[in-house]
């Protein structure tokens, strides 16, 4: 069996994960991050990306209130590049009354959040997209949070920093010798291969799965798996996040995430057996256009490109109480102190956008471990690109011009779309001549052929899916419809095996089916039909997969 | 105020079928051009993002809606580019913009002095002077002013207009009145033929087409305003409806002051018709005036804005009434001018190489005259081409002079 070592091996390449790992390699611990599939594709990538200022929490959680400001403030900071500072507002509406928004205004007071109260007209003046029957607004320093560009650049900088990334590779047993973890059990889910990774200290941060680690050495955690659905709209309707001012509900947040904006959530226990199946469900789908459409009425007539749902990983304290009573904090375990069982840290519950902070509190943990007394820097080393470009010429108005090449003739369109996702990291993939890596190969998000061989490259990036969450690939209006056959014939340049390209290719364009099935109305519904048409009619898809698998995807499209 | 909120939503029904981008004439030709559906439903999304996203490339799109005329989804996709440039632009005072785009203005202050400013804009030293200093490219005619405004010989003919059983009221526009009274007169010539009296809009302005392409829209409001409020009026006064022998001033009169100004005044706009629409239905109805046959072979040229406004058919059918006219349609082909697009330096070449295909054609036809109802397109072919253009209004007219 092959074996491998490293000082800290850390499963689960979400943001906990991927924070650890930069920690650890940035403290100069030789790291390896084991992820079952791609990084963010746990919950990670299934999530609303808010980057709460705190107030969601400031009545009901006030010690989650002030690590949301805290962290809040850190990330615009040190990944300028993943998040955006747009602000928010907690609307009250008729029906809530302004009862909670004197409760809500001292909350912020006690944890830190500079609230602004406004009028009506006010709040309209700044987000026209706000309910015109608001009775009045509180303005918050909410933002949003790009979760795969965050873990992206984070692992980018532990790899930079002598780390190893091992995504399809799934973490299958602990090895425990003398009382003590000393490594790790994997398989490499590709060829199937087993193997061992011999390390001091394994950091378990496997979110809604840890669970399954923990009984690798028959420890046990109370998990309690709380299932949120959110609908993407097919535009930013608006530019400030927008709340609801009363205590946290259903489908209260509308939240602008790059092209698209974000009605969020539902929330539902489900059982850890169902932690697989996520589907949307259309009484989940009423339930957000219902809600949501209070925050924004013109969500009702606006297009809706997709659902989907995820599972928040929380640690139950106590057995009462729904979900959105359970402490939304992280939780830091040394099962040396807590089971006698030294060498296994989990970080679990928390926030993506507290990922930062759960790093530092168990990367603390394991430099004890292992006698290493390099401090915490995380907080303030900006990530790989998040220096953006400065503005050039002394006329522009501060901020006006962030996402710019500096001196670049390109498109903005084109330069800015690559500097919104990789910061100053853009650079390395547009050059000014280079005609046919500046070629947009998906339209909707203007990603360029360049920056899909740089995704390649340098981020780490295997299949379509891998492409999607580092560049946006075929995240716009058209899901992949014009770019994704294109993008699989760059793929296949790079890469020897045409089957897995095309294998890849259509668990892409399938996982694309599964979430506009519950939206499957109005332009989505014609979008639909003219995406078959082209990529069924026009160049033959399924005829063209693996034998064997062609069957499967017929199957998907006759259930429509 | 928060200007990245979308205004216009139909971007968000854009199926990405690229079937404008494949029917844009600068896309064409002018490879710098990403097209309309980058320019408009794709762009617009990442221009919500932030106005850093706006590319410069969207001022060489003309504004000639084939792209519209395209889509199958109803994406208005030339007017999010029109508005794109004003909402997410630099607000930059340009005199040459100014200058081009207030029509009304140019005509009026040129009044009395025609002759005289028509020399000049003519010499070469004028011409190279608006090129240098203004960015107007000096191998552009300018379309020539008239001695006497359209308006102005009107008074004539006004007391006869009474003994018609039936009214209806003309918006003339800026060109008939300063540039081409003649076209106003051939259609007073044929309605009165028909037993239909004509009359004048208490006072009229521009329509607002020119103010919008460069970026002039609160004018253009106002403009829609009191043009509105004009045709209001005639229409109270017992005007049947209210004719425009301009197909841009019409489709803005009619398609685009909704969309201005909400549907409050639908009724209004409603009965705002081009003229070829009213008289192929007067035709049908059999109201037509006596003509004799012309014995002329003419090629007809679509306007873009016409195609848009879905009236091509009409002038077909009333030019194919015209006894002896050997009628050939021109394909479909945007000649470049667009307005005042071509005008500027930096699009001249752009719309001379739209135009080319069409120039060549109008070349190679023999044609005695070409017809079209657009009077920018009529400057262009004329400038770019040896025929002089019609309007099918003046080619009925010859036909009932012939006659008579
Ligand atoms: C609906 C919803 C909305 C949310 N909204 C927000 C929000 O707006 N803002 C915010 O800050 N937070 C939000 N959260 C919370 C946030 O998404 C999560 O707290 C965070 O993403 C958890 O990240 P993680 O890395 O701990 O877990 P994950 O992202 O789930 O990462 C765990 C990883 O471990 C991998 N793994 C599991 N088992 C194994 C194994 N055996 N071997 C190898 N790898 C394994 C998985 O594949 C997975 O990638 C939301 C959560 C939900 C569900
Ligand atoms: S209006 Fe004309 S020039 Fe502009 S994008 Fe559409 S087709 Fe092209
Ligand atoms: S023709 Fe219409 S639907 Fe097709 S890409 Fe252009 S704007 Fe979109």
């Amino acid at each position: 069996m092959r074996r491998m070592e490293a000082d800290v091996v850390v499963i689960g390449g979400g943001a906990t994960g991927a924070s650890v790992f930069r920690d650890c390699s940035l403290r100069g611990m030789q790291a390896i991050l084991v992820e079952r599939g791609d990084i963010a594709s746990g919950t990670t990538g299934r999530n609303h990306g808010l980057l709460h200022s705190g107030a969601r929490y400031a009545v009901t959680d006030s010690h989650s209130a002030r690590e949301c400001i805290s962290e809040n403030k850190i990330l615009k900071q040190i990944a300028g590049h993943c998040v955006e500072a747009t602000d928010g507002l907690f609307i009250s509406l008729p029906e809530d009354g302004l009862d909670f928004q004197q409760q809500f205004m001292q909350g912020c007071a006690d944890a830190g959040i500079h609230a602004q109260e406004l009028s009506p007209k006010q709040a309209l003046q700044l987000e026209p997209a706000v309910n015109p029957a608001l009775i009045g607004a509180v303005r918050i320093p909410d933002g949003t949070i790009d979760p795969f560009r965050l873990t992206s650049a984070t692992i980018l900088d532990a790899r930079e920093h002598g780390g190893a990334l091992l995504n399809y590779n799934r973490a299958e047993g602990l090895l425990i010798e003398q009382g003590r973890v000393q490594g790790v059990r994997c398989r490499d889910l590709r060829n199937g291969e087993q193997f061992e990774i011999r390390c001091q200290a394994v950091v378990n941060a496997s979110g809604a799965w840890c669970h399954e680690i923990m009984e690798y050495a028959d420890l046990s955690v109370d998990m309690y798996h709380s299932r949120g659905a959110l609908l993407i709209m097919g535009h930013r309707m608006n530019g400030m996040v927008i709340n609801r001012c009363r205590k946290p509900g259903d489908a209260d947040i509308l939240v602008p995430g790059d092209t698209v904006s974000v009605i969020g959530t539902t929330s539902t226990h489900v059982g850890r057996d169902e932690l697989e199946t996520l589907e949307v469900t259309a009484d989940e789908v009423k339930t957000l256009l219902q809600e949501g459409s209070k925050l924004a009425p013109s969500m009702l007539d606006a297009r809706i490109l997709r659902a989907y749902c995820g599972v928040r990983p929380l640690v139950a304290e106590s057995s009462s109480g729904g979900d959105r009573s359970i402490s939304r904090g992280l939780v830091a375990i040394d099962h040396g102190e807590q089971d006698g069982l030294p060498g296994l840290v989990t970080i679990t519950g928390g926030k993506l956008m507290t990922c930062r902070l759960m790093a530092e509190v168990a990367t603390d943990k394991v430099a004890r471990l292992l006698n290493i007394s390099v401090p915490c820097e995380t907080a303030s080393r900006p990530l790989p690109g998040a220096h953006l470009p400065e503005p050039i010429g002394r006329k522009m108005r501060q901020g006006q011009s962030r996402y710019r090449l500096p001196d670049s003739s390109l498109p903005n369109s084109i330069a800015g779309s690559a500097v919104y996702r990789h910061g100053d990291r853009a650079r390395s993939f547009m050059q000014e001549d280079d005609h046919h890596n500046n070629a947009v190969v998906c339209e909707c998000e203007v990603v360029t052929r360049g920056e899909i061989l740089y995704a390649i490259e340098t981020l780490n990036a295997r299949s379509m899916s891998d492409l999607r969450r580092r560049t946006r690939v075929g995240m716009g209006p058209c899901q992949g419809e014009m770019c994704a056959c294109r993008v699989a014939g760059l793929l296949a340049s790079q890469q020897e095996n045409g089957d897995e390209v095309l294998g890849s290719l259509q668990d892409f364009v399938n996982e694309r089916w599964k979430g506009i099935r519950p939206v499957l109305w109005g332009d989505a519904l014609r979008e639909s039909e003219f995406s078959y048409w082209v990529q069924e009619s026009l160049l033959g898809l399924s005829s063209l997969q693996p034998e064997g698998k062609a069957e499967d995807n017929r199957d998907l499209y006759h259930e429509l | 105020m928060n200007l990245l909120v979308a205004t216009d939503r139909s971007f968000d029904s854009c199926l990405k079928c690229t079937a404008c981008s494949s029917s844009c004439p600068v896309a064409a030709v002018l490879p710098d051009f990403p097209g309309p559906k980058q320019c408009g439903p794709d762009g617009e999304r990442l221009r919500l993002k932030s106005r850093d996203f706006l590319d410069v490339a969207l001022k060489y799109c003309t504004g000639c809606k084939r792209c519209e005329v395209a889509c199958p989804s109803d994406v208005q996709i030339s007017d999010i580019i029109a508005q794109a440039k004003v909402k997410y632009g630099e607000d930059k005072f340009r005199l040459r913009e100014f200058l081009l785009s207030h029509t009304d203005l140019m005509g009026a202050l040129t009044r009395g002095s025609a002759d005289l400013v028509n020399k000049l804009t003519g010499t070469s030293v004028v011409k190279f002077a608006m090129d240098k200093t203004l960015g107007i490219d000096r191998r552009r005619q300018f379309p020539a002013y008239a001695r006497q405004s359209f308006r102005s010989w009107y008074k004539q003919v006004e007391e006869k207009q009474h003994i018609y059983a039936r009214q209806i009221s003309y918006f003339h526009g800026c060109y008939v009145n300063f540039n081409a009274p003649e076209l106003g007169q051939d259609l007073v010539t044929v309605l009165n033929a028909m037993d239909i009296g004509v009359k004048l809009l208490a006072k009229e302005k521009c329509c607002g087409v020119p103010l919008v392409a460069n970026g002039f829209h609160k004018k253009a409001r106002s403009h829609a305003e009191f043009n509105t409020r004009a045709c209001h009026t005639a229409l109270k006064q017992g005007s049947e409806c209210i004719v425009s022998t301009s197909s841009s001033c019409a489709h803005m009169l009619r398609e685009d002051y909704p969309a201005m100004l909400g549907q409050s005044e639908q009724q209004v706009h409603e009965h705002i018709i081009f003229i070829t629409r009213f008289l192929s239905h007067e035709f049908q109805l059999g109201n037509k005036p006596e003509m004799k046959p012309v014995r002329l072979k003419v090629g007809y040229h679509s306007p873009c804005h016409l195609i848009r406004s879905r009236g091509v058919l009409h002038t077909l059918n009333i030019l194919r009434e015209i006894p002896g006219l050997e009628l050939h349609q021109l394909d479909s082909n945007c000649c470049g001018i667009a307005g005042t697009y071509g005008f500027k330096k930096e699009n001249y070449t752009t719309s001379q190489e739209i135009g080319q295909p069409l120039f060549d054609q109008i070349e190679a036809g023999e044609f005695d005259y070409i017809v079209t109802d657009c009077e920018t397109c009529k400057m262009q072919i004329e400038m770019s081409t040896s025929l002089q253009v019609l309007h099918p209004v003046t080619l009925l007219a010859m036909g009932m002079s012939r006659g008579k």
